[in-house]
């Protein structure tokens, strides 16, 4: 860590977090490599397959794509701030129970996205569901479940 | 990435200051900048954030037009209700592009800023004029799908990929921006050029320029418009080609029209004879093969391209059958 580092205020989970970052430091990798959140992955690292797609101030954003100091002030959630304790989030169990995953790398980032999705009032049905997640792929392949994972926990949100 | 300073702007004028000097760059979404600065493509020494500037209204003008201000996140604009009521294309074409995560990022300014560009600009090891003045264009004959086939140059064949300036294009807005020599206004169809001998400059902006707000014009053509994007994949893909529509019509007769394509060329591309051919005429395909003709003259493909020509008069011609039936609820 040079002197190069700037001080950043974020909320992370629903815990206020202080930390010091250099500018070049992502949001992605401020997660994993300095806050022990490896929940969120690193999949292409160009925005391009949404396996690190977590929630800042409510809205599903490319965390890979994001430098960590300009999010001062902000709220991000990630998906171990889903759960309520030991009770999963409806949209965890719904992947769950919809056996919408394979290896499960690309699941942090379906499930983050598929939360704001619901609450953007866009899971309205299967072409809007497909559509509006195009932005998270599965070379597992997945999808159908996934799709029917979002309509289960829909019902729920 | 290399390593760079980082400042928060406060103010227009603090931004424009700071922003005068070489090697600094403006960062908003960052979805485009950062992306190339990870692959060595972009190297600034400074980045400016002006997230914090209060540029994120949307505005209606006193004349009927409205003013977006250049933080608006992609997102924000299409849903906008004035925006899907006014100007349904601007929302239909912003929604075809990119992704749910991209678009809450992406900003009305940095959209009009992302890079005009192809994979070979992105691949440091290969030959680009735009990223390395004069060391040749390997897209020419390589795999040049993707590709332009009008407005290149022997140095670059890259296009600009979005789907929003497409819209803008049609709809004839203006681009507000601040610089070091004060305020001034740029059409939106002058805003974006062409390669030439000097592919590395994308836009019209000086050095120090900061884009403030778009500005949209009254007439939004919200009864008959269509934005038909044609791509690899069902979504989330760039654009082979695109079409932007709008029409006004009295019964059969068109009395006005505006025609704008994507994926074809380093800019939106727009050809007012176009325009004036379907002026006057009754609508149907004939008329909108005219269009097509005049909107297509002088394409020239490559290798792996070629189709994209007979692809884009089709393209052209059902955009405005679409447009003609009424814009899609």
């Amino acid at each position: 860590m040079d002197d190069a580092s700037v001080p950043l205020r974020l909320n992370v989970n629903g815990s206020p977090c202080q930390i010091k970052v250099e500018p070049w430091t992502t949001l992605l990798d401020l997660l994993r490599e300095r806050l022990g959140l490896f929940g969120t992955k690193k999949g292409c690292d160009h925005g391009q397959c949404g396996a690190c797609t977590v929630l800042v101030d409510g809205k599903r954003v490319n965390s890979c794509l994001m430098l960590a100091i300009m999010q001062d002030g902000k709220e991000v959630t990630t998906i171990e701030g889903l759960a309520a304790g030991p009770e999963l989030h409806p949209m965890q169990q719904a992947f769950l129970d919809c056996d919408a995953l394979q290896c499960g790398y690309c699941t942090p980032g379906q499930i983050c996205s598929a939360v704001a999705l619901v609450a953007e009032g866009k899971a309205n049905d299967r072409a809007s569901i497909r559509e509006n997640m195009s932005g998270n792929l599965c070379r597992c392949g997945a999808y159908n479940n996934i799709v029917a994972a979002i309509e289960k926990a829909r019902e729920q949100l | 990435m290399k390593k760079f300073t980082y400042n928060r702007a406060e103010n227009v004028a603090e931004a424009v200051k700071y922003a005068s000097n070489s090697g600094v760059h403006f960062i908003a979404g960052g979805t485009n900048l950062i992306d190339l600065m990870k692959e060595q493509v972009e190297r600034p020494d400074r980045l400016i954030d002006i997230t914090r500037l209060p540029l994120r209204e949307v505005q209606e003008q006193a004349g009927g037009g409205l003013r977006i201000g250049a933080l608006v996140s992609n997102a924000a604009l299409a849903e906008h209700p004035l925006v899907r009521e006014r100007y349904p294309l601007l929302a239909q074409a912003i929604l075809a592009g990119a992704s749910p995560q991209l678009r809450n990022m992406a900003t009305t300014g940095g959209n009009l800023l992302q890079r005009t560009r192809c994979m070979y600009f992105y691949d440091t090891a290969t030959a680009c004029n735009k990223r390395n003045l004069n060391s040749g264009c390997a897209a020419r004959t390589g795999i040049n799908r993707q590709h332009a086939i009008l407005g290149h140059s022997p140095a670059c064949i890259a296009v600009h990929p979005s789907d929003m300036c497409v819209a803008l294009a049609a709809l004839e807005a203006t681009v507000l921006v601040e610089g070091p020599q004060g305020p001034r206004t740029i059409p939106l169809a002058d805003f974006h050029r062409l390669p030439g001998e000097s592919p590395e400059r994308d836009t019209a902006l000086q050095a120090g320029e900061l884009i403030t707000a778009v500005e949209l014009p009254p007439e939004g053509f919200p009864s008959h418009s269509h934005y038909l994007k044609i791509r690899d994949r069902a979504s989330y893909a760039f654009a082979l080609v695109s079409v932007a529509v709008g029409l006004k019509l009295e019964g059969e007769h068109i009395t006005e029209a505006r025609l704008a394509l994507g994926g074809v060329a380093p800019k939106p591309w727009r050809v007012s004879a176009a325009d004036e051919a379907l002026r006057g005429q009754l609508i149907g395909k004939r008329s909108f093969a005219q269009a097509a003709e005049q909107l297509l003259h002088g394409a020239e493909g490559f290798e792996h391209n070629r189709f994209k020509i007979e692809l884009a008069r089709r393209a052209i011609i059902r955009a405005c059958e679409e447009a003609a039936k009424g814009t899609a609820q």
